[in-house]
């Protein structure tokens, strides 16, 4: 009895233990098929907010190769290619219904779209299906896995590698710069861009005038955020001032660009892996210290990591948000009020400022495997093509409420009167290119960001609980993130 | 009666083990490999550069600070969890045992939060306590109480430690049902004629005869909470805030799956396979001894 419950009890043990190794299949820890981009995801226009719907991964959810619909046949005679996206529904429906029409525009080429889960679980999957030689095509990667997939030569082809072996005149310069650079290395791009936004602050006309508050004159500055956020509370037009998510991505990769400082050195890593993380700059403290301070007051109100701040906006609870450009489907699906959109606050006493702000989302990487043939590399270019085109690129950005990746796309969705009947449409695209991009606002490329990302968060929380200063705060973070990419750079090297 | 069963035929003893030696090589023994011999290993996530760096990654993680500080949240919350668990789970089963109305009906609700995926459970306890649109963490706020999960560490840890109990008491209560169900009616009444009181009925007598009992549900729980608790923590607070609920598991998952960091990732999962085995070795080492077998 006795040794039959110890050995059946170790087996339970290195069994649950085995199953938490991390074994190259994606396999314990994998997202339930249905599960909404999470992670280091940014934009999500209709994406759930974290603590409602957004499935998460569990042990007991299905694996994410698990397709619940059956695919279409492949016509025969087509050169066929895999391309494994990481968005939920609704947008990947876009994006699916984008690459039907591309299918029945061909009668050469087949894209096979497969979604894969949230975009870490698509890139565990791509990961581990390129070490079983077995990676699909074309694979869609969040922005901050940049650096990682740009590290892995050999793994994958560059766009302009691509266009030169399959005869295809790719100009970068139709694309937006600020989309663009961010996924080039100098002029040649690198993967191809498909779904960016930005973010944009989101107010409350409602409260505004309530607050007593001009909602045609939206607070530009941080000092007027400010003001207009207290006014909104001590008046009691709503509970909280200000909220917003993507703590990171928003307030302090964005900060970065607009104020035309550095994330890091090196053009933000840019430039090489050696880059050393910037973010500790007496600016970058303010900001904190302006934000734990406007929480003390009750002004300001920290709504959690990544898109889990969202709700607060729709729900009335916040009067303003900064959010992703992307969240306006959701703002206008779930708000029972008026609201408007205006710019991302700066500090006006900077010299220069605001320059663009920069991107977040996600754009397609071409992957090597053994076996690949001319053939299929031209039908990959030949779908890059068209979702180049401005008519697909207008109906993408219309659809999703992502930006349109090219101007062309931007001045037909502008012919077909879309910014008259859905006015601020078009502020998103303005704020990205109302500056050309100077080395700190083109973008960034750091290894491991995602795991930075965190380590942010994890600084600032703390601050805002008052366990440290602003300044203990952005030290550490720099301190731990540049950690943090030195263990990058020695595994690349 | 002899109990030893005589096999004539020499394969087929083999034979009949075969099934649960293949189900446990494949999902145990090979993946286990896998993570030690990644874990010497430092590799970028493609597997394009190898390198061998034998106890490096060991070396790396136990000199981290930050993954002191998650055993440390890993030790307080499962010993609160386990506690936690234990204690209700039998003083509920302690109570649907007497013979009361509706004892039926108590069991069956009391085994409904078992039926949850972790995740699922974690998205309830959030409707109820998250501080913005939580029904109950609302109402603490309007009380008076500052309640925040997100921000507050203390508040979060206690988030979790509760919603993990909450799915593990109705395994637990189980077990604990069936082994008071199992105490023959005599030994009570007998206890009962001689005048013990509720409490000394059960000090005296029932807690010693489910000790068996008692004592593979500590095992267990340790268990679930260093393993299973996952969910929960990821679906509530992804480690947060801080890293005030960052345990040994989500450090490997966070470590491994987001941040790619494979061999780290890998020497955690090694680490992790040691503590656990030692701590079960430690509970069948001293706790046994108080154990009564029947």
């Amino acid at each position: 009895m006795k040794r039959t419950l110890l050995v059946l009890t170790l087996i339970a043990v290195f069994a649950t233990i085995a199953a938490c190794a991390p074994a190259p299949t994606p396999a314990p820890t994998a997202a339930p098929p249905t599960a909404a981009p999470k992670a280091t995801e940014a934009p999500k226009p209709t994406a759930a907010p974290k603590p409602t719907e957004a499935p998460k991964p569990t042990t007991a959810a299905p694996a994410p190769t698990a397709t619940t619909a059956p695919r279409p046949t492949v016509p025969p005679g087509r050169v066929k290619v895999e391309f494994w996206f990481g968005l939920g529904k609704p947008l990947g429906d876009v994006l699916e219904a984008i690459v039907m029409d591309f299918n029945k525009s061909q009668d050469k080429y087949y894209v096979d779209a497969i979604y894969k889960g949230g975009y870490v679980d698509t890139m565990n999957a791509a990961i581990a299906a390129y070490r079983a030689g077995k990676a699909p095509h074309i694979v869609q990667m969040f922005e901050v896995g940049t650096a990682t997939m740009m590290a892995a030569k050999g793994a994958i082809k560059p766009v302009y590698q691509l266009a030169q072996e399959t005869g295809w005149n790719l100009d970068p310069k139709i694309y937006i710069p600020a989309v663009r650079g961010y996924y080039s290395e100098g002029d040649k791009m690198i993967s191809m861009p498909l779904n960016s936004s930005t973010p944009i602050m989101y107010y409350n006309i409602d409260a505004f005038k309530k607050a007593g508050l001009d909602p045609t004159k939206p607070p530009k500055t941080w000092a007027e955020t400010r003001a207009a956020a207290k006014k909104l509370v001590e008046s009691g037009a709503t509970k909280c001032g200000l909220t917003f998510e993507w703590p990171t991505w928003i307030h302090l990769e964005n900060f970065s660009a607009l104020h035309n400082i550095p994330l890091a050195t090196k053009a933000n890593g840019m430039l090489g892996m050696d880059a050393e993380l910037k973010f500790n700059s007496d600016l970058h403290i303010r900001l904190l210290q302006t934000l734990m301070d406007m929480a003390k007051e009750g002004s300001f109100k920290y709504g959690g990591r990544d898109g889990a701040a969202t709700v607060l906006f729709p729900s009335g609870e916040c009067g303003i948000i900064h959010a992703s450009s992307a969240a306006r489907a959701r703002i206008q699906r779930e708000s029972k009020f008026a609201w408007g959109v205006t710019y991302l606050p700066y500090f006006d006493d900077v010299p220069g400022v605001p320059k663009n702000s920069i991107i977040g989302g996600a754009s397609l990487w071409v992957m090597n495997a053994p076996g690949r043939t001319a053939d299929e590399y031209k039908a990959i270019a030949e779908f890059f093509k068209y979702i180049s085109k401005p008519e697909v690129d207008a109906r993408w950005h219309q659809e999703t409420g992502y930006l349109p990746i090219t101007h062309a796309g931007n001045d037909k969705t502008k012919a077909d009167g879309y910014y008259q009947k859905n006015p601020g449409a078009d502020l998103p695209y303005l704020q990205l290119t109302r500056t050309e991009p100077t080395e700190n606002s083109l973008g960034l490329r750091l290894g491991n960001m995602p795991q930075i990302r965190i380590v942010v968060y994890e600084e600032w929380e703390k601050a805002f609980q008052g366990q440290q200063t602003a300044k203990q705060a952005m030290d550490n973070a720099v301190k731990r993130g540049n950690e943090i990419l030195r263990e990058f750079e020695k595994t690349y090297k | 009666m002899q109990r030893r069963a005589i096999f004539n035929n020499r394969i087929l003893p083999y034979f009949l083990l075969l099934p649960q030696l293949v189900i446990t090589i494949i999902f145990f023994f090979w993946p286990a490999s896998q993570a030690i011999y990644q874990s010497v290993l430092e590799q970028d996530p493609f597997g394009l550069r190898t390198r061998f760096v034998f106890l490096e990654n060991f070396q790396t993680v136990l000199s981290d600070p930050l993954y002191i500080e998650a055993i440390q949240v890993t030790a307080i919350f499962s010993v609160s969890v386990t506690l936690f668990v234990m204690v209700l789970a039998l003083f509920f089963a302690v109570m649907a045992d007497r013979q009361i109305r509706g004892a039926q009906t108590y069991k069956t609700l009391l085994l409904w939060p078992y039926a949850l995926a972790p995740a699922v459970a974690a998205v309830l306890w959030n409707f109820i306590f998250n501080p913005f649109i939580g029904i109950f963490g609302r109402a603490l706020n309007d009380w008076g109480l500052l309640w925040d999960y997100k921000l507050n560490g203390t508040h979060a840890l206690i988030l979790i430690v509760i919603a993990s109990s909450w799915k593990q008491i109705a395994h637990n209560f189980l077990f604990f049902l069936a082994g008071l169900q199992s105490i023959p009616a005599a030994v009570v009444e007998a206890a009962m004629i001689d005048g013990a009181g509720a409490w000394k009925l059960f000090r005296s007598v029932l807690f010693p005869l489910i000790s068996p009992t008692t004592f593979y549900l500590l095992t267990i729980n340790m268990v679930f909470a260093f393993f299973d608790t996952f969910g929960v923590i990821h679906a509530l607070t992804d480690g947060g805030p801080g890293r005030s609920t960052t345990t040994l598991m989500y450090k490997v998952y966070s470590d491994g799956y987001v941040n790619l960091n494979l061999g780290q990732s890998a020497a955690q999962s090694v680490i992790l396979m040691l503590i656990v085995s030692a701590l079960v070795w430690l509970q069948f080492r001293f706790v046994e001894g108080k154990v009564h077998y029947a």
